[in-house]
């Protein structure tokens, strides 16, 4: 007992210390504030001599085009390639593999659920752009998996590779889709070429990542099994570490893909044809209608791509496989489905026009959503714009006046004393680098209003997220209906989360945030699930038996324990919240996402929008870095107190 | 305290039979894992004693898992190391085919100095003279049975029809016909195990390293695998080194039996040693609850003839267990003779034979 009583007693102390110190850091940060606002505010200026300077970096690049051009060159050749392909096989050809393929890898369903997407794709009169979008990524896909798979195979054999390459991809994850945009026509200009070097780049971290894991994921024994029996690196490796990964690799490749897709969308802004551009000009005319019919195109071929390249996964895995012993009879057998789908789908251009997808079956949603949009808009717009104005008015408005016009000395001081608080001394630096770079860049006041906007959404991402999964894990029922959607959404590239949003709220600063909540609350609420189910049964139990009320439970027990996945949730929110504010400047939020798109327009505003992206980045490094240690102290906290 | 035994310190008696050069010798090896290694490693000389290591280990960080051990192992024996976990076991018999590389120290295969092995030599070695058993099987999930046992004949680069013969030779000899192209998963662990032993069987290897090979069966099934290995022991007369925490199973069997304890040897000697003599409280502790009439021989409690002892007792060699005695003994009163090579070499009184049973000390 005493024992005890003195652990808690330790325990008490460093923690009132701690909430005292938090006291006094808000006091004295609001006391600065009233004495010192509007001073050292850092006024944006379009023409800060910066952004003319890095204006000048385009003639270093174009100095130096005999080595870019060829890389600019062969990538754009390599799409031709994949786009020849798919214009040859026409669409009965497309169709009729995506079937067989679905057969083979899946099944009956599997090949009803291929050939009826592809061929939806054709009846909402989007086949071309859905089939420029696909060649687009397969080509990054190619090229990421080429060089993502080694690299992991390399990363997950090599400690020594693996320390250079996690950090680099660690950035890579947090980096918001927009700022690869620009360096990209720095260094390609626009088209076929800088979209597909976007994809892949944006797309190649889980080719290696998973690689990697799925061979370090190769039992030790087996691995020294064979080394006992004399087995060389190589042979381990072909023998052993390759096939017992082929599924990790599989999946990692899957994830490559729904990354493509998603970053193959909005790489309409630097010319990439397809469904991004449909979506891109129907969001700027603010025609929901049209970007829901591009949308669905998109979700559609995200679905279908995923159960395929997923079922292919499956199929590969030498594991699957003994569970089947087939006689060369039933595999003939097995085989004739796929291969008569196949056929039919090659040898359909001889009786149908197979380079043009019938237009007598098409069918659109764009009138019949543009009505229901007005009738929303004409009958609920007071709701809408109440929701908009009140927190427009009462929680966005102050806090941006607060960043804003702070000295830009006592928010970077502020944001350090947090940074240490949460996750110690190594993130306070990091925040204090990256906003003194900010201040560098001169793009501080519209680094403060992407702030504003990022932590407004994630404040929103997180009070519905985990409601949401405070409720699901409660709930079995609840549960089984979220889990297709959260599935769905966690598919659905970015772009199309602007579309309901637009919807709802216009084109305004607020509509962004709404994308932004949209977008990031699905995998917060999977993850506040996943930590609340995964606390022991045994201790609820035992608190059961010592007579906690369901609330008690929730409060004392559950939350406490599942505090590392609450914080993880909350660095994920932080991070896809920021990626998709950034985006909303296609809908109206301003700021540091304008400065890109701006800058991606106009040749005199290039460097400005250089320094933008630049800018995300670092918002989003500091935003990462804070949160993210904030787990690692918790954590530290309790092993001291255990 | 524990007490390192010298290797032959503790032998009373030769094994008649068998050439003096040992299979495996290995010298003051010593294995610490952590920053201070790499320092250690660099110490030169006759070696390091146990002080200047540890305040290495102290200062620079890291653990000693394997302290000082010296030992031998004969031709067509099998040599036992028990221990508990984090005794230093498993690491040692990773040092001998350096799938841990071992920090100071000597080993040698048939005289050949195994540290100095390049790793070409070494995978040869592997290839062909030494096989490794894994407690928990090491099998490749992906692979038939018979392509697992035929995986080593592979590495070694043999053509595919030797090695799924021999493959199939080696599924006969564990008793699995007609599982050869079942997947690991769908085996039972007796099964697994079995087939972890043909894998090793098959390239015909001079020594087998087992590394607790049944510690993860039920003990029915571990006491059929005993057998089995005492089975193929004796008919093909592999060298083994045999790893695990079981005393009994060390006992049952092992031709030496050596003792390990936090890195350092404690005893090394025949089971009935063991038993009979052990080297300290910690080895006395374990061997408490055997029962010593099972692995004791006559010659533990035997005291010389006198002329008055009677001549007509019953006979026994002494390498004979008390156990195998009991049955002649409760038959007459007069005291069994023991007789090696047509000599007697002394007399059991019933006395001390009921002694033994009900656990007085035999000495």
């Amino acid at each position: 007992m005493t024992a005890l009583r003195w652990r808690t007693a330790a325990l008490a102390d460093p923690t009132s210390a701690r909430r005292a110190l938090a006291v006094v850091l808000v006091i004295g940060a609001a006391i600065a504030f009233v004495l010192f606002r509007g001073q050292a505010t850092l006024t944006h200026d379009d023409d800060f001599p910066l952004f003319r300077s890095l204006n000048g970096v385009r003639d270093v690049v174009d100095d130096n085009r005999y080595v870019l051009d060829p890389i600019r060159s062969s990538v754009a050749s390599l799409v031709d390639v994949f786009n020849f392909a798919i214009a040859s096989l026409g669409w009965p050809g497309i169709i009729g593999i995506a079937g067989a393929l679905g057969l083979v890898f899946g099944g009956g369903w599997l090949a009803i659920l291929a050939v009826t997407g592809f061929a939806s794709l054709g009846i909402l009169g989007l086949w071309e752009a859905s089939m420029a979008t696909l060649g687009l990524m397969l080509a990054a896909v190619m090229i990421a998996v080429a060089i993502g798979v080694p690299l992991g195979i390399l990363a997950g054999r090599s400690r020594r590779a693996s320390a250079v390459i996690a950090p680099v991809l660690d950035v890579m994850q947090i980096m918001p889709t927009f700022a690869y945009l620009t360096p990209m026509t720095l260094l390609f200009f626009i088209g076929a070429a800088p979209s597909t070097v976007a994809t892949l780049i944006y797309a190649i971290p889980p080719a290696i990542r998973i690689t990697a894991l799925g061979i370090r994921g190769v039992p030790e024994a087996t691995v020294e099994a064979a080394t006992s029996l004399g087995a060389t690196s190589r042979q381990v490796l072909l023998k052993v570490q390759l096939p017992l990964a082929r599924r990790a690799i599989g999946l990692g490749i899957n994830q490559t893909i729904m990354m493509a897709l998603s970053m193959v969308v909005i790489t309409a802004m630097i010319g990439a044809p397809g469904l991004g551009r449909n979506i891109l000009s129907a969001v700027q005319k603010v025609d929901v209608g049209a970007a829901f019919d591009a949308g669905l195109a998109i979700v559609i071929l995200a679905i279908i791509l995923d159960r395929l390249t997923f079922a292919a996964g499956e199929w590969l895995d030498p594991r699957s496989h003994f569970t089947r012993a087939q006689t060369l009879r039933q595999r003939l057998v097995g085989w004739s489905g796929p291969a008569a789908i196949l056929a039919a789908g090659l040898l359909a251009p001889f009786a149908v026009d197979a380079t043009r997808f019938p237009t007598d079956i098409t069918f659109s949603f764009r009138s019949a959503i543009n009505q229901s949009v007005d009738w929303f808009t004409d009958s609920f717009s007071g709701i809408t714009k109440g929701i908009k104005d009140v927190l427009t008015a009462n929680i966005l408005n102050p806090i941006e006046t607060v960043l804003t016009e702070s000295p830009w000395w006592l928010v970077v001081v502020v944001a350090m004393i947090l940074a240490w608080y949460l996750s110690g001394r190594r993130a306070s630096i990091i925040a204090g680098l990256c906003l003194s770079a900010i201040v560098l860049l001169g793009l501080w006041g519209h680094s403060m209003s992407t702030l504003a906007n990022v932590l407004v959404a994630t404040a929103l991402t997180l009070a519905i997220g985990i409601a949401i999964g405070i409720l699901t894990a409660r709930s079995d029922r609840l549960r089984m209906v979220l889990r297709p959607i959260l599935d769905a959404a966690q598919t659905m590239p970015a772009f199309v989360y602007l579309i309901p949003a637009l919807a709802l709220f216009d084109a305004t600063r607020f509509t962004a945030i709404v994308a932004a909540v949209i977008y990031a609350v699905p995998p917060v609420i999977r993850l506040v699930e996943i930590g609340l189910r995964a606390v022991p049964l045994t201790i609820v139990e035992a608190a059961t038996a010592s007579g906690a009320t369901e609330r008690q439970l929730l409060w004392k027990v559950r939350l406490p324990l599942s505090q590392r996945a609450l914080l993880l949730a909350a660095n994920q929110g932080i991070v896809l919240v920021l990626a998709m504010v950034v985006v909303g400047a296609l809908v109206g939020a301003g700021a540091l996402g304008y400065d890109v798109i701006t800058g991606l327009a106009q040749g005199k505003d290039f460097g400005k929008g250089l320094a933008a992206g630049v800018a995300i980045v670092l918002l989003g490094v500091m935003l990462d870095r804070i949160t993210q240690g904030a787990g690692g102290r918790r954590r530290s906290t309790v092993a001291r107190a255990g | 305290m524990t007490v390192a035994v010298e290797p032959h310190a503790s032998e009373s008696s030769a094994q008649p039979g068998m050439s003096d050069q040992p299979t495996i010798a290995v010298r003051n090896l010593w294995k610490v894992f952590g920053p201070a290694e790499a320092r250690i490693a660099r110490q030169s000389g006759p070696g390091p004693n146990a002080e200047s290591v540890e305040q290495t280990v102290t200062k620079l960080g890291g653990t000693i898992a394997v302290q000082d051990v010296s030992f031998d192992v004969r031709p067509g024996e099998v040599f036992v190391v028990m221990g508990l976990s984090g005794s230093g076991k498993s690491t040692l018999v990773r040092c001998l085919t350096r799938l841990i590389e071992p920090t100071l120290g000597e080993i040698d295969l048939d005289g050949e100095n195994i540290r100095k092995a390049s790793q070409v030599r070494l995978r040869e070695l592997r290839r062909q003279r030494f096989s490794m058993v894994f407690q928990n099987f090491g099998l490749l999930p992906h692979r038939r049975v018979l392509d697992n046992i035929a995986f080593g004949l592979e590495l070694r680069g043999e053509s595919k029809a030797t090695r799924l013969a021999r493959a199939q030779e080696m599924l006969g000899l564990v008793g699995l016909e007609g599982l050869a192209d079942r997947y690991p998963e769908q085996l039972s662990g007796g099964q697994q195990q079995r087939v972890g032993l043909a894998r090793a069987l098959a390239g015909d290897p001079e020594v087998m390293l087992l590394d607790e090979p049944f510690s993860a069966l039920d003990p029915l099934i571990r006491r059929d695998m005993q057998n089995e290995v005492i089975r193929l022991h004796d008919d093909l007369k592999k060298t083994m080194v045999f790893i695990t925490h079981d005393l009994a199973e060390a006992l049952k069997l092992g031709d030496h039996v050596m003792i390990m304890r936090a890195g350092k040897v404690v005893q090394i000697g025949r089971p009935e040693e063991l038993v009979a003599r052990p080297a300290d409280a910690y080895v006395e502790d374990f061997v408490r609850d055997i029962p010593k009439s099972h692995v004791l021989t006559l010659r533990w409690v035997m005291r010389p003839a006198t002329p008055d002892d009677p001549v007509d007792g019953p006979i026994f060699p002494s390498t004979a267990v008390i156990r195998n005695a009991l049955h002649a003994a409760a038959g007459t009163e007069k005291p069994i003779r023991v007789i090696d090579d047509n000599r007697l070499v002394g007399v059991v009184d019933r006395a001390s034979i009921l002694e033994t049973i009900a656990g007085a000390d035999p000495g």
